[in-house]
């Protein structure tokens, strides 16, 4: 074990050190930072709309209040804190290593897209702070442009502005990884992070100026009057919507795509193996992403779209749902005859393909359209797709940021405390959601601030569940923190993982490799355990 | 605390929907089994530091992959192709239903039945026969949702959505928006009433409503449209008798079909759609008229469908 050279991306220690960074390492902890506050702020939202939920009358705020709870919640949570989750902060901190390069291909643009970002998300902070948006993240018209009092406009900007930093991080990315592979590093060499964080970045790329236009187009109407979406003044308020779930059903899938390349990582590294099918799961992220694009009419099954339609967007939904089954049949081939240790990344990512698989057959069912038109808008589509982004996106984002912590920070947080704080996520987490499935089914439709008291028992278990999720939370907060300091010195490569990240000393040197490694096998090389060298149990703090 | 697991099934649809429901979860239940059981199986078998035999064997990787693509496949279309079947026939009314039309505006729904009964947030009717809700919105966008019937549909501001069911069992089911409206959305409700045959017509009879068709026409009068669309008027204007469900041409040499939404649009926007062979002398009465008000006249104009114009200068 090398002890790590006393010069690292960490070293210097001054203000515009930070701010002024091109290191994509120093890059991915800005993002770090600043998508921890949004996603406080957002499950504070959170906090308060589930305690409100305790009751079925209005009793801890009012409606106004409870409608402006949720549109936080969901435009937070969506774009300053999923989308930008595992792509801005994994993404930048590990991809230039992971394909042996000392930076991306645009260091100065990669941090104008954080200051984008934050400049965004300050902007939708002003219009909470100002006096808050009812509209919901969806932002339907006629009542986004017409009828909603409140900042839709300046909130609209935040989003819109982010939007660039999040085009300007994909074109990084798919240059980066074009250009800048280590000699030998051939695309079919590349870990399978890289491959869904490339499919990642062509929606991002693709489908983020079409979003760019539609909330254009909301301002346009709601401040000028000009008539696109509003029947009154000669538009179309179903267009909107068309609009709206062309970028964002594609959005779903920046959300789990780069989960799903992270529980590659994992899977392989904690049952020392060599993934199962390379190949398709490499090529079912890319299906994902090409599919993901013709599937939005399935948001508007009942919003007045034609019936043959809701027929094509059914089937192709239908379609869009192989590629991801294959991906966990094949993480769970991996494990067959790996040598399978349950350290904290590897508990975060068994839960992730367990409530993954939940979420995608829950799917399903919203697919199949005679069953939409009960659930549509209920509680089981918020339970759907919550088991995809939270028990999907956040436990990959979890198991990924414990993964490479080491190599972020050069300490070791705490194994154990680790270990029980990925239990406790994954219980808060279904007994948060679980009863939500029961609840649509049952017919009580979403964005309710009261609801008929038949249904009450639900919402206790939920709240229940979310206080329980939130100690998950709020316990990796801490020891991580506790870790910087006290946490044990972390080698170059304690989990013994293949993959170039882990040969350069832990934190990186600011260039990332003293030497440009030469690649010259296939990703999850893993040796039989057999001639594995002798393993020194992981010191537990 | 009163709770329940199954909700209410009160519509012909339900049945079959809470069937797919339960074959999905059936379906799903296997899924989770057979992801889940190799799963743990595999994690606990050969977790490290136990001495099992790893030593892979050459497995045919292309053909397990096939087998596993192409058995879900099958099944996806499988389901979709059964629920395709369940949804067209819930989107295709028969022609015999009962007619009702809804108005929802923030925050409440506004109902008519054809033979003239009014009521706000409730919905009466009878078992046995399939209804047929014509719906539009006058701000933005709801969406009215039975649970017990398994049936809901947005309502779209400036155009007409319809739903259809047959009530099956009489009882007192809530109504929902199931779409966000704003402030006060999730009060936006009310009850269906699923009530006998007999005791429908009882309810139909009270107070003795003038049907539609005939508030439509003094409503037709009132406003004037005698002055053109009548035999004899010295103006050019399109005949109403006989209108409703025909092919109309239109001046740029399309056809379309004098469905609610082209009268309603005829009434609203008279110069988006110019029957061929007259001109453009409709004024607009957008202001003048209210969404129950249109359902009134478009109402009056489907009750002459089956007369002939006559008397009207060519």
């Amino acid at each position: 074990m090398k002890a790590a050279t006393a010069e690292n991306y960490l070293s210097e220690h001054s203000v515009s050190s930070w701010l002024l960074t091109t290191d994509h390492k120093r890059i991915g902890i800005l993002y770090l930072l600043s998508i921890i506050v949004y996603f406080a702020i957002a499950a504070v939202a959170a906090a308060l709309m589930r305690i409100e939920l305790l009751t079925p009358p209005a009793d801890l705020v009012s409606a106004e209040t409870y409608n402006k709870l949720f549109t936080l919640h969901g435009v937070l949570m969506v774009w300053f804190f999923l989308i930008p989750s595992i792509p801005a902060v994994l993404g930048n901190f590990v991809i230039p290593m992971m394909i042996g390069a000392r930076d991306v291909a645009f260091p100065k643009l990669n941090l104008l897209s954080w200051y984008l970002f934050n400049i965004g998300g300050l902007c939708a902070l002003y219009a909470v702070v100002w006096g808050g948006v009812d509209t919901g993240w969806t932002f339907y018209t006629p009542y986004s442009t017409t009828y909603a009092n409140g900042h839709v406009v300046t909130m609209i900007m935040g989003v819109f502005i982010a939007g660039f930093g999040s085009i300007l991080t994909g074109l990084n990315f798919i240059i980066t990884i074009h250009k800048m592979r280590a000699p030998g590093m051939t695309w079919f060499r590349l870990p399978l992070f890289i491959w869904s964080l490339y499919a990642t970045s062509l929606i991002l790329v693709l489908a983020t100026p079409v979003l760019a236009i539609t909330l254009l187009a909301i301002s346009v109407e709601r401040l000028w009057g000009v008539g696109i979406f509003d029947p009154t003044l000669g538009g179309d308020p179903v267009l909107f919507q068309h609009m709206f779930w062309f970028y964002s059903h594609p959005a779903v899938y920046i959300m789990i795509l780069p989960g799903m390349g992270v529980i590659s990582e994992l899977i392989t590294c904690f049952s020392r193996k060599k993934i199962f099918g390379y190949h398709f799961v490499a090529f079912s992220s890319l299906a994902i992403a090409v599919i993901g694009f013709v599937v939005w009419g399935h948001h508007m099954f009942v919003s007045s779209q034609s019936v043959y339609a809701g027929m094509v967007f059914s089937i192709l939904s239908f379609i869009v749902a192989v590629p991801s089954a294959i991906k966990v049949f094949n993480w769970t081939a991996t494990l067959y005859k790996g040598s399978v240790a349950f350290d904290t990344p590897m508990l975060y990512a068994l839960g992730f393909i367990g409530l993954f698989t939940i979420g995608g057959l829950t799917g399903l069912f919203l697919a199949a359209i005679a069953v939409d038109i009960h659930l549509h808008d209920t509680y089981f589509v918020i339970a759907h797709f919550h088991y995809i982004m939270v028990g999907g996106m956040v436990l990959s984002f979890m198991g990924g940021l414990h993964y490479w912590w080491p190599k972020i920070t050069g300490r070791l947080y705490p194994e154990a405390m680790g270990r029980l704080a990925a239990m406790i996520t994954f219980i808060g987490f279904n007994l948060t959601f679980f009863p939500q499935f029961l609840l649509g089914y049952l017919g009580q439709p979403r964005r309710y601030h009261a609801y008929p008291e038949e249904f009450q028992i639900f919402h206790v278990l939920s709240t229940a569940g979310a206080s329980i999720l939130g100690v998950g939370y709020l316990l990796p907060l801490l020891y991580f923190v506790w870790s910087l300091k006290y946490g044990k010195k972390a080698p170059a490569n304690p989990w013994q993982a293949t993959g170039l990240e882990w040969q350069t000393p832990s934190p990186p040197p600011r260039d990332n490799f003293d030497e440009i490694p030469i690649v010259t096998e296939d990703p999850y090389e893993y040796p039989a355990e057999a001639e594995a060298p002798p393993q020194p149990e992981p010191q537990h703090v | 605390m009163n709770f329940h697991l199954f909700p209410e099934q009160a519509s012909s649809i339900a049945s079959e929907s809470d069937w797919m429901f339960w074959a999905l979860t059936g379906l799903s239940a296997l899924i989770c089994v057979l992801v889940f059981l190799p799963l743990c199986w595999f994690a606990l078998k050969y977790r490290r530091g136990r001495k099992v035999d790893r030593k892979m064997e050459d497995l045919p990787t292309w053909k397990i992959e096939l087998t596993w693509t192409l058995i879900p496949f099958v099944l996806c279309m499988g389901i979709f192709a059964w629920s395709a079947e369940v949804f067209f026939r819930m989107e295709t009314p028969p022609p015999d239903a009962l007619e009702v039309n809804v108005v929802g505006k923030q925050w409440m729904w506004k109902l008519q039945h054809a033979e003239g009964a009014r009521e706000i947030n409730e919905l009466h009717v009878p078992t046995g026969r399939p209804v047929k809700l014509m719906m539009t919105s006058q701000d933005v966008i709801h969406d009215f949702y039975v649970p017990a019937f398994r049936m809901k549909q947005d309502v779209v501001p400036g155009r007409y959505t319809t739903q259809w069911f047959v009530p099956t069992k009489p009882g007192r089911y809530r109504i929902f928006c199931a779409q966000y409206c704003g402030t006060t959305h999730s009060a936006m409700g009310g009850w269906a009433y699923v009530m006998e045959p007999h005791d429908y017509e009882r309810w139909l009879a009270q107070g003795s409503p003038e049907p539609m068709a005939v508030q439509g026409e003094t409503l037709f009068r009132r406003l004037g449209c005698t002055g053109c669309h009548s035999p004899g008027s010295k103006i050019h204007a399109p005949p109403l008798e006989g209108l409703y469900g025909r092919l109309v041409p239109l001046e740029t040499k399309e056809f379309v079909t004098a469905n609610d939404q082209y009268i309603r649009d005829s009434i609203l926007l008279p110069a988006s759609q110019i029957t061929a062979g007259y001109q453009n002398l409709m004024p607009s009465f957008k202001g003048h008229i209210s969404e129950e008000e249109i359902m009134q006249l478009i109402a009056y104009i489907k009750s002459i469908a089956n007369k002939t114009p006559e008397g009207y200068s060519r």
